[in-house]
């Protein structure tokens, strides 16, 4: 079992540097192969016939009539899979529920939101398919349904679940509910905070669910053999754990699953799940040919993703010196159908950047009519921040004191007692804050109807199961096999870096790949930021493993002790004070002879990766409101962000730029809308509005480096943080340019308009 | 059902293939003439992931019957590099890491060309809205208006 290599200052040559990526002549040239860019010969297509109704009992599903027309292979259906008991898994930030899974995947005894699957159809055509949905004859007994989570939590609300009593309360209750989980994090004395506070500030937020949005819809193709072995390609984020969930779902051995990951369309937490994966070797298995199914937009929209809207509750006092005595949050997330939303990580969160003696923190996890959630970019973070981070913004200004500074007299920092458990490690959110104060953004001048807001936000990130295999060639060159996803930000460039670094040679010698999972051992899910900070961990392993070798073969080559030589600069060099001098001997040269001095050489590493170094970003943006029409324009954006070490800073720039026009998007445009039915009335791109290239300004970065003393090079992880904090940094800016508060997500134009006619109303 | 038969011209060459009257354009290009290149990100026209040229003119090939396509002349990225030599563009999407997961950037790619054929000259705001008809969500799009910028500064110089 190898030890993790902690952080090590040292002269680099090739991290921090910026080669092009190693995928990126396939995607300009539309080589790359994604999920729907992979056939089969012979292969069916597979589609899902979905529930049309928010809730319903099911009483009857007959496929006669879809089986008997032509071209019709296989249909299945919830008598085509086991039922599953209780048993629950981790699945990326989130925890997944086997019981729940299977229905998900195909409805048992109730359809629970609109798309939920029903039946699926392979057939020799696409159309074919879809004229054998309308063949399938469901009956239903309509159930009243419920959308929202606080109408949820009633006590007369419809019932999703007959057996669902809330766990973490004690007793258990009477009377089964849809509050599937109450959860509480407490430190301190909050009624002793408050009492010591002077000034106390409560408010409630509401944010609507909103998607992750990648653009590539789930696809996938599976081929199920006669004896039994089935092989699949997807586009996941986790292939690994995809084919541990496949064999518990079908009840089938591991070994006999073959996952391949294609590249990936875009993530973002959503392709975390498995959706027809399952559905694709069922169909397969049955109609003895391969089976490809590939998502339409609708259905990713009713169907997949999206996250929790919640309800956050926020109540703050602090002295007026600007010391916050006390916090107290309570968050209702919608779970969707089943429960296990983001509202645990949230409720950690939510007020994780400050040094606050006594906190308490309650979430409630609510299972309601609606696809269930998937992660999203930092799950949940976003929803408390921008309830949290809204509520420090009015403090600052009640206090009259700058927001950045009064966030500062109130950092975490190393050491600050977490109300969650732990105590914080080496952290740059002080450093992040100073960098953003500094910034010339944050003093630039302003005009009519403009206005400026601050945010900052914090997340974990995690380490988990991850491998790597690296073969030095016999040419010197070197194959790197990594397990973890490519979730697009590059992370196959960082790796191939650290790897050139670690033997010292050019990264263009390095050749990354994603081995499937029968070329590795066991990867987690590529979630929580983990691709560059783990995944870089067991290539820095493997690669340092397979120095050893090449010093040992070395030594034999040149006849000297192992002790005598050196690994510098792509060398077998002698060391600079052993008495044993002899001519340096290249990779290359020592590759070159493998063969006579003992056989191919690699390296491996199988980690269980610890010590994630957690996140921190400071936000400023200037907003300009149209009084006419309500519209918000972003001006101007700057995203300062303790990554630990950027790898790649191009890559790094590019995860925080996508990642604040996500949280843009989330503030101003997007949002889930049912219509009275509980039916999805916007499931497409035309009326769920993510931000184009026209909304939009340039997005400044500024990339802080604190490094984590956990990783060789230091790196946290960077994907997640810079969405957390743009929905209260562009609400704060709002209220800055309007002196309007807005508490209610997404800042449309409508929802503008109305806020001003409001307070010109003379309403608060 | 009888397929129609359809003559058309594919990055210059020359292509005959059978479809069905509703199957689309960027049907045909993937499934029959495989094509991968183009991509489908919603079917609806909303995203441009499906965008190429069509007798010179940027078209979603989603809202394109593959009928239509009678001896028309489309282009697809596949044919934007000239043998080993990338289109200008591509190397400064490289060059500027202006690509992430890479499922939108052949759609802009042949939206972006297209743009810089009417407007060699464009300011940051016509780069936006010239692109504001195809989606990317993991860049925030910075990077590719400034690959866009550059691109369009070389092909001027060399013009």
């Amino acid at each position: 079992m190898s030890t993790q290599p902690r952080y090590q200052e040292r002269e680099l040559k090739v991290v921090g540097t910026r080669p092009l990526r190693p995928d990126g002549v396939d995607k300009v040239t539309g080589r790359a192969r994604y999920g729907a860019d992979i056939s089969l010969p012979g292969q069916l297509i597979g589609k899902v016939l979905r529930s049309p109704h928010a809730h319903a009992r099911i009483k009857s599903i007959d496929t006669s009539l879809a089986a008997a027309l032509p071209g019709v292979k296989a249909i299945v259906t919830r008598d085509d899979f086991a039922d599953m008991p209780e048993e629950y898994a981790a699945a990326g930030e989130l925890t997944i529920n086997f019981r729940d899974v299977t229905r998900n995947m195909m409805a048992r005894e109730k359809v629970l939101y609109d798309g939920h699957p029903l039946a699926a159809v392979a057939a020799t055509s696409e159309s074919i398919a879809r004229e054998a949905l309308k063949l399938i004859r469901v009956e239903y007994e309509i159930l009243p349904h419920v959308i929202d989570v606080i109408a949820a939590m009633q006590p007369d609300a419809p019932l999703l679940h007959e057996e669902q009593y809330t766990v973490g309360v004690n007793p258990r209750p009477a009377r089964p509910s849809n509050l599937a989980k109450r959860l509480e994090f407490k430190l301190g004395d909050v009624e002793a905070g408050f009492s010591r506070a002077e000034l106390i500030i409560e408010r409630e937020f509401n944010t609507k669910p909103v998607h992750q949005g990648y653009i590539e819809p789930q696809a996938c193709l599976a081929s199920y053999t006669e004896d039994g072995q089935a092989e699949l390609w997807t586009s996941t984020q986790g292939h690994f754990v995809f084919r541990a969930q496949c064999a518990k779902l079908l009840q089938m051995e591991i070994s006999k699953i073959r996952v391949t990951p294609t590249e990936i369309g875009g993530g973002f937490g959503g392709k975390n799940n498995i959706y027809n994966e399952p559905l694709a070797i069922a169909l397969s298995k049955k109609s003895h040919r391969p089976v490809k199914m590939v998502m339409t937009r609708e259905e990713v929209f009713r169907a997949t993703g999206p996250t929790s809207g919640g309800n956050v509750k926020v109540k703050l006092g602090a002295t007026r010196a600007g010391r916050i005595t006390a916090a107290t949050a309570e968050l209702s997330f919608q779970a969707g159908a089943f429960p296990g939303s983001s509202v645990a990580p949230a409720s950690m969160c939510a007020f994780t950047r400050y040094d606050i003696p006594n906190v308490r923190v309650v979430g409630h996890d609510v299972t309601v009519n609606r696809p269930k959630v998937a992660a999203y970019r930092a799950p949940g973070a976003p929803i408390a921040a921008f309830a949290v981070e809204s509520v420090i913004d009015e403090m600052a200004k009640k206090l009259g004191i700058d927001p950045i500074e009064f966030r500062l007299r109130n950092a975490a920092k190393e050491g600050t007692q977490t109300y969650y458990g732990p105590k914080l490690g080496a952290i740059g959110y002080i450093q992040t804050l100073e960098a953003a104060r500094a910034h010339p953004h944050y003093s630039a001048p302003l005009g009519p109807d403009q206005g400026r807001g601050v945010a900052t936000g914090f997340w974990f990130n995690i380490g988990n199961e991850t491998t790597a295999a690296l073969n030095i060639n016999e040419d010197g060159t070197v194959a790197l096999m990594m397990g973890t996803i490519d979730v697009a930000g590059g992370s196959r460039a960082a790796m191939a870096m650290m790897v050139a670094e670690e033997l010292g040679i050019p990264v263009d010698r390095v050749r990354p790949h994603i081995g499937d999972t029968s070329s590795l051992g066991f990867n987690f899910i590529t979630a929580g930021s983990r691709g560059t900070f783990a995944g870089g961990m067991a290539c820095v392993v493997a690669a340092r493993e397979a120095i050893e070798k090449l010093r040992s073969r070395a030594a034999g080559i040149r006849d000297v002790p192992l002790e005598a030589v050196v690994w510098k600069d792509g060398h077998a060099c002698p060391a600079e004070d052993g008495a044993r001098q002899f001519a340096p001997l290249s990779l290359a040269d020592i590759a070159r002879l493998a063969g006579k001095t003992g056989g191919p050489i690699s390296g491996h590493a199988e980690l269980n990766v610890q010590g994630a170094g957690p996140g921190f970003g400071a936000h400023i943006v200037d907003v300009e409101v149209d009084r006419q029409t309500g519209s918000i324009k972003i001006l101007r954006y700057t995203a300062v962000q303790d990554v630990g070490r950027a790898i790649h800073p191009a890559y790094v720039e590019g995860q925080l730029q996508g990642g604040v026009v996500q949280g843009i998007g989330w503030a101003l445009n997007e949002e889930y809308v049912y219509d009275a039915d509980g039916i999805l009335a916007n499931p497409g791109f035309l009326d769920y509005r993510v931000p184009v290239a026209s909304d939009l300004p340039f997005i400044d970065t500024f990339i802080v480096e604190v490094p984590n003393p956990n990783h060789p090079y230091g790196v946290r992880g960077c994907g997640e943080v810079p969405i957390i904090a743009p929905l209260a940094a562009i609400a704060n800016a709002v209220e800055n340019a309007l002196g309007i508060r807005f508490c209610d997500l997404p800042l449309s134009p409508p929802k503008v308009l109305q806020g001003m006619d409001e307070a010109a109303a003379g309403g608060d | 059902m009888t397929k129609h038969h359809v003559s058309a011209t594919v990055n210059g060459d020359a292509v005959e293939f059978l479809c069905d009257s509703q199957e689309t354009l960027l049907e045909v290009l993937r499934d029959e003439l495989r094509l991968n290149g183009t991509k489908e990100g919603c079917g609806t026209g909303d995203c441009g992931a499906c965008s190429v040229m069509l007798d010179g003119r940027l078209v979603c090939s989603c809202l394109v019957l593959g009928v239509e396509a009678e001896g028309r002349s489309i282009e697809t990225i596949e044919g934007m590099a000239v043998g080993r030599e990338l289109h200008v563009l591509q190397r400064k999407f490289l060059e500027h890491a202006a690509l992430q997961c890479g499922i939108c950037t052949p759609g802009i790619l042949i939206a972006a060309r297209a743009l810089l054929e009417r407007k060699p000259d464009p300011t940051e705001a016509e780069v936006r809205c010239g692109l504001a008809g195809n989606l990317c969500r993991c860049t925030g799009y910075h990077k590719i208006v400034e690959a866009v910028l550059d691109a369009a500064r070389e092909m001027r110089g060399q013009g």
